[in-house]
């Protein structure tokens, strides 16, 4: 005699509204025992491991690794062995009556004599297989549509005044319930909307019955009015169906939103500087054809990116203050280099960085500069290959433009943006020559960093890129 | 920063994480072996039913659950140093020193499953209700000792103290601060026992202290003292002398249980975003239980069947309350004006009326 009961994604995390199933511990036809961990979710905030709330067999996994499911969907169901024994569940008290009285001794005064408080009297199980509270949301907001007005009686007694006569004609369509829709014959629905966006809809002229609004519970908005209002000055050449939606809503979550984050506080507390310098590159990709024939980079990938990133490094040597960062009390200049490389990846933009990249030689700077990419691509970066940057470089070029501002990385002076290399007409010695030519950019934390000296540091990363040989020179 | 290496020259430990006795004479304790295994007890079933509490708001059932995982001892062995006329003003996560204080864990759970506004009486084992704002109550425990010294019982058989729980967080804020400068200008009867668990959320103890926080006492001019918050005999040893000192008007003093959160913050936390591996491993190594299941063994004062006995003891309690738990009934909406006023009131009745009226409203009202 089994009993099947489901587990439904609870909110994990006050006021959570949907988690990303990540990894399923267990599979159908599995003993689970009570609280064994059966599944790991990410959430907004944490991915978390949810323990079972039965004990008996796995029956089915509902929801695919790798699906985002909302708070209250069933996740997982579990055939449950009946206790032959068991009471019938009976009603909840009406009062809280466990909470009323004290099921336990007071502690005695002698420390060696005390024990804990002992069981109390069995209270009467509510049917422990229904978690059927509505999550409390606290802080993320409301999702549109999770929620139901009650229905309320009519005539209502405390807000319903007689002196609206019931069924006049002119009274707003807006303030009618939606259960009396039925009546309508077409649209099916009548607009609800907020005062304001009444008394615009009012002013424009626009009749809210003939709209179907796009807010929560099918609302019209302030959007939808406005919509309005342009479909009837607009032309009539581009007649668009009442109510279509144009635009497209992608939810800010994951790597997007802690992005958006890390770069509206890195530009909005360091006084950004961006310079320029447009250099001949074309020993740098004739270097980097070179390395590749040679047995130390067989394995590796090299690119031109390789070559900036070591002269990036050079220059930090010679000008150490450019791999600085400002803590407002002081400003820190480390005795390495962690060359964070800006990665765009399927979740969004991510900066990991290669640690004491100051001591590899250059085979292992290529290896190391090809892992990172790929680890962040994977989504594998750990919070160590993100965290504890010094500097970085933005590769603006594999995107086919010429030159960026960069945004520094949060906790960095300096971010240095590397262009595309293209076929320029360039004046070299003196006559005009076909070259390849690439755009530096380099945005600097002016608390830190001088004009003199983030003009220096361009200048000599563009001299390396301009003749490697240089950065023989100068290491 | 140190993985958990506090300086050792300074802290007061009678039992080591290898369960080998430690000679303090300054720190005197004399326990029977029934009593070394009730304080055992009392950590294992204090363990069990917060991991039950976790699981339970994992699976939705709890709104929130601030875990105390890896600070049993500093709980039970200082709330096992109380009298039962001593107040404790705690803070939202002393389930160990509610539960040695003879508060039934399922009012804890009642809060947290938001069915109660806390839902227990403070005078019934003079332990009051959670705290959630960060210290405030370490002026509310400073304000009640100074009113047991108005009694004028200090010094006396009856006399009692007042101890504030609170975290390296709160050594902060301002209030904490104020009630140290009151506790110690009025030689207040109040212990001031702080849970350095290392981390306020994701705040590491060297953002909120350039000191240990210990030493912060002798500013204020009282003494202050560091234990190993994972030996339950030396919080036990301690907060024994502290209290004792406060109840016959030598004044407050600051216990700094030196301790580390294992869990998260709270059960919507991942510590996992801002706190290494490593820091985590170090600390399994001083588990505050295991060190007194060693030293029973070694003792010979507890077997085995005593450890599967406990361990048994402690399932059977959680899962009797999470039975208890899952059965404790929603309020109803009218509960609110229950608690208003002592005695009947012209206005909330009106205001009961009105409100009953709108419940009734609704076509769905019984």
């Amino acid at each position: 005699m089994t009993e099947r009961k489901s587990f439904k994604l609870p909110d994990v995390g006050e006021g959570l509204t949907e988690a990303e199933i990540v990894r399923w511990h267990v599979a159908p036809g599995d003993e689970i025992e009570m609280n064994q961990i059966v599944v790991e979710i990410e959430t907004a905030k944490a991915i978390v491991e949810l323990p079972s709330p039965y004990e008996g067999v796995v029956a089915e996994l509902h929801v695919a690794e790798g699906e985002t499911v909302d708070v209250g969907v069933p996740i997982i169901s579990v055939d449950v062995a009946g206790e032959p024994g068991a009471a019938p569940a009976a009603p909840p008290a009406p009062e809280a009556a466990a909470l009323k009285e004290d099921l336990v001794p007071s502690p005695a005064a002698d420390p060696g004599t005390h024990i804990g408080p002992e069981t109390g009297p069995d209270v009467p199980a509510k049917s422990p297989g229904e978690p059927a509270r509505v999550p409390v949301l606290v802080g993320y907001g409301v999702r549109p549509g999770a929620t139901k007005r009650r229905p309320r009686r009519r005539p209502q007694p405390v807000d319903e005044p007689a002196r609206r006569p019931a069924g006049q004609a002119a009274r707003p369509v807006a303030d009618q319930p939606t259960r009396r829709a039925v009546d309508r014959p077409a649209r099916g629905v009548v607009a609800l909307a907020t005062p304001p966006v009444r008394k615009l809809a009012k002013d424009l002229g626009i009749d809210l019955a003939a709209l179907s609004g796009t807010g929560p519970r099918g609302s019209v908005t302030r959007e939808d009015v406005r919509a309005a209002a342009d479909r009837t000055t607009a032309a009539p050449a581009a007649p668009v169906a009442a109510g279509t939606v144009r635009e497209q809503r992608i939810p800010v979550r994951g790597v997007r939103r802690s992005t958006a984050a890390a770069v509206t506080r890195s530009a909005f507390t360091a006084p950004h500087v961006t310079e320029f310098l447009q250099v001949d590159a074309t020993e740098t990709v004739e270097l980097v054809r070179r390395l590749r024939e040679l047995p130390e980079f067989a394995e590796v990938k090299v690119s031109p990116l390789l070559l900036v990133a070591r002269a990036l490094l050079v220059a930090v040597r010679r000008h150490p203050m450019i791999n600085a960062r400002w803590t407002d009390d002081e400003i820190i200049i480390p005795e390495y280099v962690n060359l964070g490389i800006a990665v765009a990846t399927e979740r969004g933009l991510v900066v990991p960085n290669i640690k004491d990249a100051q001591n590899l030689s250059l085979p292992e700077l290529a290896t190391a500069l090809g892992g990172l990419a790929e680890t962040a691509r994977a989504g594998r970066s750990s919070l160590e290959n993100l965290t504890g940057g010094t500097i970085s470089i933005t590769n603006v070029g594999v995107f086919g433009v010429d030159a960026g501002t960069p945004i520094l990385t949060p906790g960095e002076s300096a971010n240095l943006a590397f262009g595309q290399i293209r076929e320029l007409p360039w004046v070299r010695r003196g006559e005009l020559a076909i070259r390849r030519v690439t755009t530096l950019s380099l945005s600097f934390d002016h608390r830190v960093v001088d004009g003199e000296l983030g003009s220096a540091v361009l200048r000599d990363v563009g001299a390396m890129v301009e003749d490697p040989a240089r950065m023989l020179a100068w290491s | 920063m140190t993985v958990g290496a506090p300086e050792t020259t300074d802290l007061i430990q009678l039992l080591t994480p290898e369960g080998e006795l430690v000679e303090r004479p300054d720190y005197p304790l004399d326990l029977s072996g029934a009593e070394i295994r009730s304080l055992y007890r009392d950590l294992v079933i204090t363990r069990r039913f917060d991991l039950e509490a976790v699981a339970l708001t994992r699976q939705g059932e709890l709104g929130l659950w601030p875990s105390l995982l890896g600070q049993e001892a500093a709980q039970v062995g200082s709330a096992r140093a109380l009298n039962a006329t001593d107040m404790v003003f705690p803070t939202y996560r002393e389930h160990g020193v509610a539960w040695c204080r003879g508060l039934d864990p399922l009012h804890l759970l009642g809060m947290f499953r938001g069915v109660a506004n806390a839902g227990w009486d403070p005078a019934a084992h003079n332990f009051h209700l959670y705290t959630i704002v960060i210290g405030s109550q370490t002026l509310h425990a400073t304000g009640y000792a100074m009113g047991i010294q108005r009694d004028g019982v200090l010094g006396t058989p009856s006399a009692a103290a007042a101890v504030a729980y609170f975290g390296d967080g709160a050594t902060s804020q301002g209030d904490v601060n104020e009630a140290f400068v009151w506790a110690s200008v009025f030689n207040a009867p109040v212990v001031f026992f702080c849970q350095n668990n290392q981390w306020a959320i994701s705040e590491p103890l060297e953002k909120q202290s350039r000191i240990p926080l210990y030493r912060r006492a002798q500013g204020f001019g009282f003494p202050g003292l560091r234990v190993d918050g994972n030996d339950v005999f030396a919080c036990l040893a301690v907060t024994r002398k502290a209290m004792e000192a406060a109840r016959t008007g030598q004044g407050p003093t600051l216990v700094e249980a030196y301790t580390y959160r294992m869990g998260a913050h709270t059960t919507t936390d991942d510590p996992t975003r801002y706190r290494l591996a490593a820091e985590l491993e170090s600390w399994k190594l001083k588990d505050p239980i295991e060190r007194v299941k060693a030293y029973l063994v070694k003792s010979e004062q507890a077997d085995a069947a005593f450890f599967e006995e406990v361990d048994a003891e402690a399932k059977q309690y959680a899962a009797d309350l999470r039975r208890r738990c899952l059965a404790l009934p929603d309020p109803q909406p009218l509960d609110i004006f229950q608690n208003v006023y002592a005695e009947p009131h012209p206005l909330l009745a009106e205001e009961q009326q009105q409100f009953a009226a709108y419940l009734a409203s609704f076509e769905d009202a019984s």
